[in-house]
């Protein structure tokens, strides 16, 4: 039973390149880069007379610098300034967060870094160093003595839990949701269940630290950035230095790794460029692992309580989920952890409801599925405990409150189809074969656990540019700044573009990651594919209506006279459909026409444009919430292994079944639901950032002591998609990058329950966690 | 300042370094070998790993000045004359996604394949009087344990190694 299912090879289908690009599990553009090291992230551009930097972190928890001695660190071979709030130049300060103001929303905190003697939390950057050689620079870094006046603060998150306050909600995210009287409805059901969860503190932990590499020319400048988001990085840059934004350059064309952690603009991008602002000289500086979890926000904490009451045939009656996360002072927002359980159940009565509190500490930052990664634990836990207390499987047990229209709101789903993705996970993971008693399985001196959980993240969508340009040369030529983070998304857009005008992948190329582009999405919210997906339609459409209109001017073209309802794009140019050879190729039409290319450009890049584009898109936002509930969902199936002496946990087998719509490239989609499930064991299993409850130091900054899973720490996965299109979506795709995390801690604390029969309410679950 | 001589990928380079530089740094900061990653600069991740006559190690727990005349490979100097079948394997079973692991991933199975040729048991090694393991998909996972990949491309770098060892 404890057999790893054969592996399955992909299928290579590169070759034989006929038919639709959109679904063929292609390998990506950027492997052969990648693969060779030839692939360049942030600190590795050159620059001659390039100077490095290093922070100096504060080591009190909040006070004022009253003291500092940077004369030994200055006295240095090699170093060239020693930036603090004395000697910094003046920046703009940083604006309040407003949702009219997206881009307000780009600082990872309101601090204004040396420009203040003010201290906020523990690590935040006091001075900066700036040297010929990055060895000079650490150490310095390490000379500069500070001494401060320390103010009292608050820190300890479960001593905090009494001052939480309901969290400001927004339209799109409210705090409270309620249905009926789920309290009362909860203490008159003949079965309950009631339980208090815990998740710790967590870091995002992207393999590329956070780097920057600054470069100005007079009031001209250039960053190479490890962003999520060039554009807010551009436009927080041409703020804090009073600089117009279209002299600011921001590129990033392959980014170590983000979930979250590059999303914002933290201190370290802000002081590099004040670095060289100040010497004069292009400044490179990446944080050291340390410094990226000092200086940049991660997941906050939670303590949630999920209470469900049912009849005793299982139906919900009250489903209550409560949660209480961490804000800094300085910048944050509330971790709704009560988002999922909106939608996923039919309960008769519902409450949701988020509470904040506020600690002197560094701000949180959205890490993968923010809400959902956590608040999925506590409610697919809280499921698989009422089902051992009604003796109905788990699987059933939700089958029987699968809703068929929106639990809270009554609205459609766009699509759903949790009971075909259960069917097939449980046929492929074999669960009939499970045995319902806990610790009644065993493999040898292992005891066996079989656990399942739901997957469940409501995908964004935000606005997107894109230029599109159809070459006479048959070629095509897609821009759009957007992001590649490791989710393949030049790849797909690429397969995408040579679908929507029928030319082969090869003929296309996809420019991203650069803000001299038309501007795009930044990475996240698994929202970035179908965003900039939507544009590259679109602006396909047009490039195809524009060649049909070049084409029927002459003559002597097959296509005069034919409306494009009648024609398909294929073979490199417009035919009839369903008739082969019937019509033109796009060099023919161009070239007869003595035009180098065409070009279609999405959105405006203007202010005003830009505007447009916003209230347009807030629009069709509000309109298309208002008419469903859209979500990729899924089916986690998980094998626990848990050796009765020690109480050590392994998972030994895993299942997911995801509905997630159009496949685009099931190569690079498997990879990154992989990775979100991957990151729930961790999850599960091992990572927790420990944070001093004294000062709110963080303890274990470094990747010997924050556990991230290990290749022996994870199974092979079996990941299968259901592939349906969603009606409401550009292809009918869904963003995957955060919904393959949802669920999997439940998943694997569920299995440990029928391993052992010891319900986990804290994560992560560790040895004395068991016994 | 010292003066090193670095033999990196088949040529020989002469620097002026402090004895503190690492090699890690020597490599990306010095001679301008950025395939070579850092990632924890304490020996932790394994993005840093390249190969020292053959063996794999952390780059960034090495000082420079002690690997003189040693035959240092990085990334670039893998597939220097052609690409090596791993990395094409790389590719095929999609064993990355943002690719900051994968020069060190490649770098250190390179290592752990030649280790296992030599028939050196790892933890998983059921009987190590039995002769060499066979390298199953246990053995690959324990072997490449020392490599972290925050996006979780285990599934695709253990099939890439299956691929080319098997």
């Amino acid at each position: 039973m404890t057999q790893a299912p054969e592996r399955t090879r992909p299928i290579d289908r590169q070759a034989t390149s006929t038919g639709p690009a959109v679904g063929r599990p292609l390998d990506r553009i950027d492997g052969v880069a990648k693969t060779s090291g030839a692939a360049r992230y942030a600190a590795e551009y050159p620059y001659p007379g390039l100077a490095h930097a290093a922070l100096v972190h504060a080591e009190i928890t909040r006070g004022r610098i009253t003291g500092l001695d940077t004369a030994a660190a200055e006295a240095l071979d090699g170093v060239l300034a020693v930036l603090t709030h004395r000697n910094a130049p003046q920046m703009a300060p940083t604006p309040r967060q407003s949702m009219l103001n997206l881009s307000s929303l780009a600082p990872g905190t309101s601090v204004n870094y040396l420009n203040t003697d003010e201290v906020h939390w523990d690590g935040q950057p006091v001075a900066v160093v700036v040297a010929e050689t990055l060895d000079a620079a650490l150490a310095a870094a390490r000379l500069v003595k500070v001494t401060y006046q320390e103010l009292p603060a608050t820190v300890d998150f479960a001593a905090a839990q009494g001052t939480a306050t309901v969290a400001a909600g927004n339209p799109l995210m409210p705090a409270e949701a309620k249905k009926g009287d789920a309290e009362a409805a909860l203490a008159a059901a003949p079965v309950r269940v009631d339980l208090t969860f815990t998740t710790p503190p967590q870091n995002h932990n992207a393999l590329e630290p956070h780097a920057t590499t600054a470069v100005w020319e007079g009031n001209r400048l250039t960053v190479h950035d490890s962003t999520q988001n060039i554009d807010w990085v551009r436009r927080h840059l041409a703020l804090k230095f009073g600089v117009p934004s279209d002299g600011v350059r921001v590129l990033a064309e392959h980014v170590g790794g983000g979930f979250g952690g590059k999303s914002m603009v933290w201190p370290g991008t802000i002081l590099t460029a004040l670095a060289a602002r100040v010497t004069g000289r292009p400044v490179r500086m990446m944080l050291t692992r340390e410094g990226v979890y000092r200086t940049v926000g991660g997941r906050t904490p939670s303590v949630q309580r999920v209470a469900l009451g049912a009849e005793r045939d299982g139906t919900l009656t009250a489903l209550v989920h409560t949660g209480v996360s961490r804000i800094g002072r300085t910048g944050g927002a509330p971790e709704p952890v009560g988002s999922q359980s909106r939608h996923l159940y039919a309960a008769q009565n519902i409450l949701i409801r988020h509470s904040t509190v506020t600690l002197d500490v560094i701000s949180n930052t959205p890490m993968r599925a923010p809400g959902e990664a956590i608040g999925t634990f506590a409610l697919e836990t809280a499921v698989d405990a009422l089902a051992v207390e009604l003796g109905v499987d788990p699987i059933e047990l939700r089958m029987r409150n699968e809703p068929d229209r929106d639990p809270l709101s009554g609205k459609q789903f766009s699509r759903r189809n949790l009971r075909a993705a259960y069917a097939r996970g449980a046929e492929r993971f074999g669960w009939a074969g499970r045995s319902p008693q806990p610790r009644s399985m065993r493999d040898g001196t292992k005891l066996v656990g079989w656990g399942v959980a739901s997957a469940f993240h409501i995908p964004f969508r935000v606005p997107a540019n894109v230029a599109v340009r159809l070459g006479a040369d048959g070629r095509v030529l897609v821009r759009c700044g957007f992001h590649e983070i490791g989710v393949g998304a030049a790849t797909a857009q690429a397969q995408i573009a040579a679908d929507a005008l029928g030319v082969p992948v090869d003929a296309v190329t996809v420019e991203y990651g650069d803000t001299d582009l038309p501007i795009g999405p930044g990475a996240g919210g698994s929202a970035q594919t179908a965003s900039v997906a939507a544009g590259v339609l679109r602006a396909c459409e047009e490039l195809r209506r524009s060649a049909l209109a070049l084409a029927t001017r002459s003559p002597g073209s097959p296509l005069r006279g034919r409306r494009l309802t009648e024609l398909e794009a294929r073979d490199g140019g417009l035919y009839l459909s369903g008739r082969p050879g019937d019509g033109e190729s796009y060099a023919a039409i161009l070239t007869r026409a003595a035009r180098p290319a065409l070009e279609a450009r999405v959105g405006s890049d203007t202010r005003l444009g830009r505007a447009a584009g916003m209230v347009r898109f807030i629009g069709g936002m509000v309109n298309d919430r208002r008419r469903w509930v859209r979500a990729a969902t899924g089916a986690h199936f998980c094998e626990v292994l848990v050796d009765e002496d020690t109480g050590e946990v392994r998972v030994s087998r895993w299942v997911s079944v995801f509905d997630v719509g159009t496949v685009i490239n099931a190569k690079t989609a498997t990879s990154q639901l992989r990775g979100g499930i991957v990151m729930g064991i961790g999850t599960a299993l091992t990572e927790e950032t420990l944070v001093d409850p004294r000062t709110g130091r963080i303890m274990n900054p470094g990747l010997a002591e924050y556990h991230v899973p290990v290749q022996a720490d994870v199974p092979h996965m079996d990941v299968s998609y259901l592939d349906e299109p969603d009606p409401t979506m550009p292809l009918g795709l869904l963003g995957v990058g955060e919904v393959g995390i949802t669920g999997a801690a439940a998943a694997v604390a569920n299995a440990v329950h029928h391993a052992t029969g010891v319900r986990v309410r804290n994560l992560p679950i560790r040895l004395d966690t068991l016994w | 300042m010292v003066a090193v001589k670095l033999r990196v990928n088949g040529s020989t380079e002469l620097l002026e370094l402090e004895p503190r530089v690492s090699l890690l740094d020597a490599l990306r900061e010095h001679l301008g070998l950025t395939g070579t990653k850092k990632g924890c600069n304490q020996g932790a991740c394994g993005a840093c790993t390249v190969l020292v006559d053959g063996e794999r190690i952390n780059a960034c727990l090495a000082l420079a000045v002690q690997y003189a005349e040693r035959e240092i490979t990085t990334i670039e100097g893998v597939g220097s004359q052609e690409r090596h079948p791993l990395q094409d394997a790389f590719v095929a079973e999609d064993g990355f996604q943002c690719g900051y692991c994968t020069s060190g991933q490649i770098c250190s199975a390179i290592g752990m394949l030649a280790e296992h040729r030599a028939g050196a048991p790892s933890a998983v090694t059921p009987h190590l009087a039995a002769g060499p393991a066979e390298l199953s998909d246990a053995e690959i996972k324990e072997r490449m344990s020392g490599n972290l990949c925050r996006c979780g491309a285990y599934d695709g770098i253990t099939s890439a190694i299956a691929r080319v060892a098997r």
